[in-house]
């Protein structure tokens, strides 16, 4: 045991070949030291790809709690032959590199601790695992391994698989004597020469452990959807394929009688198109997609903006154009959703910061949606929604659901013949609505794409157009309104100020206390919650000299959002971006800030 | 210029089952061309709902794009209606019909918006067996944009700006067969009692119905050659069957008045002559077929696409209801709904207990 001990602050690595087994493993990994009370986050970094292309795991131990990708790997387990060189390469001076001892490729490398692991011999010795299952749990061999060099508790690791497999005893036992294995044959034959150690610590509990995805589809079930359509796309999938999961759980009556319907469309101009229908019939309905998903839906998107149908489009964000690097994150698709359609289209869009936010906009988003009436765009990405992260629990919706203006039977009995389905009758650019079964013969309307009057009837008189497209602005913006107003965490003195939205949050967290710890460099930090921006965010930009404005995109599209809101304060406002598809790490925000901040 | 329709049998004050007069199945003035085959079929559709005593609200008009996909405001104004997207229509109706799933849909679409643009959404919407009634207003012919084939053309059309027509037609009601819709006829709009009946049909039947509606285009496709002319269809059409629908709520069954136009087609030689087939719908009414020359069954889908195939081998336009199978269940029978719309379901039924949010945390690790 070396002197100097690096306790619950280091990344691991593991490198596999995609498709063999691995997620159950690193899952478990990441499971049991949550279990253990130490912060943790993982993030799974894989190929488009089934079977055969490498792919990596990377597990942050931080005592302190930080959440965001680090690049630098104290400890790496190259399971895969044909990342191996890489994976060795990639591994710190002073680190440990595990490995199973039938690669027989040169260890170049004498400044890092190096581990082989006899991998097939322990599996083939356990006569009761079946030859078919031998490669799968062949990972849970590095998890014994680590468990004993690193101090992993096995008590959690099989909570962790307790959970994987749903308490099913012949998967979880095989599991957890592979772990004991490599655990037991650790111990008699390495020598820890590496200094990086656990300690159990009590930072986690309380919290729990979900993807963004999953959050998002709970959450919409406390917002009571009616109606979902999707179709299948990384990374969005999840998404409805959770609500799927959970609404017969929560949302059956009690004679098994379902009151939601989901729906696998054909395609996303499908998806998009039935969740139009279902909105514009009195449902809360949602869809979920990615980029090129939502580059088809931009055609019945412009329709629900001028039609004013209510829905809720989760965006997942992967790195684009085209189809890009499929399975990596980004948020290149805030430009592009901003005015979504041709024509003058502005949207709604809801920007969650962490796992709990996507619960809460989950649910949230469908009371703003038919509130408005108009689409409301959820815009999350592949770190939040396919990743696990430490999170506080779900809190039960704090406000009862906002139905927006709908008029029944009843309703049309007073007004009568005054409805009309487009008329401002409120002053706020909000009309009402009546929904088809609606049996009052005043009730029903004809919607459309085209120009129409405030009674709904065709029109191509150019006041009308203005006079329509003036209240849709006016519409607008009333919506800020009702929108999540921005979180401001503000210091005294500080030297600069900050923008970002989405995931990029735990990684400026960090940053902001490096840059202050090291640097003497205080901010100020608006994280935007919604657009269109509201006033607080034009006070913010006033306050500084200089705003950094962060996101994972090539352009600093966030920043050209601001410009051309604030073109009068766009000097002040200084874009901090980067898009390479890996999640946000605080040295990259640090190194680019310090960088701007020494001219 | 403006047509308002024509409406059959003009009584003022009379009234139907539903205690409704023919107006309240109006819709406004057509702005289609005059003697559009189209406008008939809003005339049918009027005079069908009045004879079956269907309530407007009860239903859902949905249209894409296109010449046809403008008729919807033309009757039914006590109806809800939404004008889509050009051939986006299906999916649009798909999700609507959730809103409610005692209404019944109503589409209006055309060649364009169908069987070119829309044929993916078309097809899908056979095999949710989305309960509505899908029209395709078919005339070989884009019209609003003034003229250019459509995928229904036959080849070797030739139209005055476009030339001759080079790809062979798409057969609307063939692709509705593949994709197994439960109920698929094909009619010409020159048959106003035949496209009455069905449309009466239609309507009760539980799942998609659709209506290959040949509607010739008094504009840009009415040659006598032409397969979608009116000439072609009064000369050429044969009816399958004389075919009338028996409401369950109308009583004992009455006779067929109708008389078709004498049927050009000749048929093989073991022909049944006058042979009487009943199809029981599932909300209890029925739909008479009298076969004219030949016996049809229409509960085949093999038999349908036999006669279109031996019709398209001939140039025959055969009308008639091809095929029906009434007891499949429907897109929203087979999401096994509660009875209560789902848009009238309130707070209590959509939000689950404040007690829940624990156990679903419970299961986040």
């Amino acid at each position: 045991m070396t002197q100097n001990r690096v306790v619950n602050d280091f990344s691991i690595t593991v490198g596999t070949a995609n498709g063999s087994g691995s997620s159950t493993a690193n899952n478990t990994l990441l499971r049991a030291l949550f279990k253990m009370g130490i912060p943790v986050s993982g993030k799974n970094l894989f190929p488009s790809n089934i079977q055969g292309l490498p792919t990596w795991y990377t597990i942050r131990v931080s005592g302190d709690g930080f959440t965001a990708r680090r690049e630098e790997q104290e400890i790496v387990v190259a399971m895969n032959p044909g990342s191996f060189m890489q994976d060795l390469e990639s591994v710190m001076p002073g680190g440990a590199f595990f490995y199973p001892d039938d690669i027989k490729l040169t260890i170049n490398r004498d400044d890092i601790s190096v581990y082989p692991m006899p991998v097939k011999q322990l599996v083939r010795a356990d006569t009761e695992i079946p030859s078919n299952l031998r490669d799968l749990v062949a990972n849970m061999v590095y998890v014994g391994v680590l468990a004993q060099m690193i101090g992993i508790d096995q008590e959690k690791i099989e909570m962790a698989l307790k959970f994987h497999f749903k308490n099913k005893e012949r998967p979880v036992s095989m599991n957890m004597r592979m772990v004991a294995a490599g655990a037991e044959w650790a111990a008699a034959n390495l020598t820890k020469s590496d200094p990086f150690i656990l300690e159990p610590l009590d930072k986690t509990g309380g919290l729990i452990m979900t993807d963004g995805n999953t959050a998002a589809a709970i959450g919409a079930i406390y917002g009571g959807v009616q109606f979902a359509a999707w179709y299948p796309i990384t990374p969005a999938s999840s998404l409805a394929e959770a609500l799927n999961e959970y609404l017969p759980q929560l949302r059956k009556t009690e004679d098994g009688k379902n009151t939601f319907a989901v729906i696998q469309a054909e395609d996303e101009l499908a998806a998009i198109g039935m969740c139009v229908g279902a909105g514009w019939s009195g449902l809360r309905a949602i869809t979920s997609t990615s980029g090129p998903g939502m580059s088809l839906m931009t055609e019945y998107a412009g329709l629900a903006y001028f039609a004013e149908v209510p829905i809720v489009i989760w965006d997942i964000q992967r790195m684009g154009p085209s189809t890009g690097l499929p399975t990596r994150t980004s948020q290149g698709d805030l430009s592009f959703v901003a005015n979504m359609g041709h024509g003058d289209i502005e949207s709604l869009i809801l920007l969650p910061g962490s796992i709990n936010e996507c619960f809460e906009f989950g649910w949230q988003a469908f009371d703003i949606a038919e509130r408005v009436q108009a689409p409301v765009y959820v815009l999350s990405d592949l770190d939040f929604g396919m990743n696990q992260w430490m999170t506080e629990p779900f809190e039960y919706p704090d406000a009862p659901m906002d139905r927006g203006k709908v008029l029944w039977e009843e309703d049309l009995d007073k007004i009568g013949a005054n409805w009309g389905r487009y008329k401002d009758v409120d002053g706020d650019g909000i009309p009402y609505r009546t929904f088809p079964g609606n049996k009052h013969p005043l009730s029903a309307y004809f919607s459309r794409g085209t120009g129409h009057t405030p009674e709904a009837r065709y029109s191509e008189e150019p006041d009308v157009w203005i006079a329509n497209m003036a209240r849709l602005k006016k519409k607008y913006q009333t919506a800020k309104g009702y929108l999540p107003k921005a979180v401001i965490d503000q210091v005294d003195d500080a030297n600069f100020g900050m923008i970002a939205y989405g995931s990029t949050d735990p990684a400026i967290g960090e940053a902001r206390l490096k840059l202050e710890r090291d640097h003497n460099l205080k901010s100020n930090y608006l994280r935007l919650r919604a657009i269109p921006f509201t006033d607080e965010v034009r006070q913010f930009i006033e306050d500084h000299e200089r705003v950094y404005v962060i996101d994972q995109t090539r352009d600093g599209q966030l920043k050209r959002l601001l410009t051309a809101e604030y073109p009068e304060l766009a000097t002040r406002l200084v874009a901090i971006a980067y898009n390479d598809g890996l999640p946000p790490t605080a040295r990259w925000i640090r190194t680019a800030i310090l960088e701007q901040e020494e001219k | 210029m403006a047509e308002t329709l024509p409406m059959a049998g003009r009584a003022a004050a009379q009234v139907n089952k539903a205690g409704l007069s023919k107006n309240d199945y109006r819709g406004n003035p057509t702005t289609l061309c005059q003697g559009c085959g189209h406008n008939s079929i809003s005339n049918q559709i009027i005079a069908a709902c009045y004879e079956a005593n269907v309530v407007p609200e009860k239903v859902v008009k949905f249209s894409g794009i296109g010449c046809s996909s403008k008729s919807p405001t033309y009757f039914l104004n006590r109806s809800f209606g939404f004008n889509s997207l050009h051939g986006r229509m299906p999916s649009l109706a798909t999700g609507a019909l959730f809103g409610d799933h005692h209404l019944k849909g109503l589409g209006i679409s055309g060649d364009g918006d169908s069987a070119s643009i829309g044929m993916g959404q078309f097809k899908h919407a056979m095999r949710r067996n989305v309960n509505m009634v899908y029209i395709v207003e078919n005339n070989g012919v884009y019209g609003l944009t003034k003229g250019q084939f459509s995928a229904t053309a036959d080849k070797g059309l030739e139209l005055k700006k476009q030339g001759v027509n080079m790809y062979l037609p798409v057969d609307i009601c063939m692709e509705a067969l593949a994709s197994r819709a439960t109920f698929v006829a094909r009619l010409f709009a020159g048959n106003a009692k035949q496209t009455k009946e069905v449309l009466k049909a239609a309507l009760a039947h539980n799942g998609i119905a659709v209506l290959d509606i040949i509607s010739p285009c008094v504009t840009f496709n009415n040659l006598e050659s032409s397969y979608y002319s009116y000439s072609f269809g009064k000369e050429k059409e044969g009816p399958l069957h004389d075919i009338s629908f028996h409401q369950a709520s109308e009583g004992p069954q009455s006779t067929i008045t109708y008389v078709p136009p004498k049927p050009e087609i000749k048929l093989e030689a073991d022909m049944i002559d006058g042979e009487i087939r009943e199809v029981a719908l599932h909300d209890g009414s029925t739909i008479i077929l009298k076969a004219l020359e030949k016996d049809y069954d229409p509960t085949s889908r093999f038999e349908a696409m036999r006669i279109l195939e031996e019709s398209a081998a001939n140039n025959w336009l055969v009308t008639g209801l091809l095929y029906v199978a009434p007891k499949v269940a429907s897109l929203t029978d087979v999401h096994n709904l509660v009875e209560t719309p789902l848009n009238r379901l309130g707070e209590k039924d959509l939000r689950p207990a404040r007690e829940t949010i624990k156990t679903i945390n419970d299961l986040m690790f």
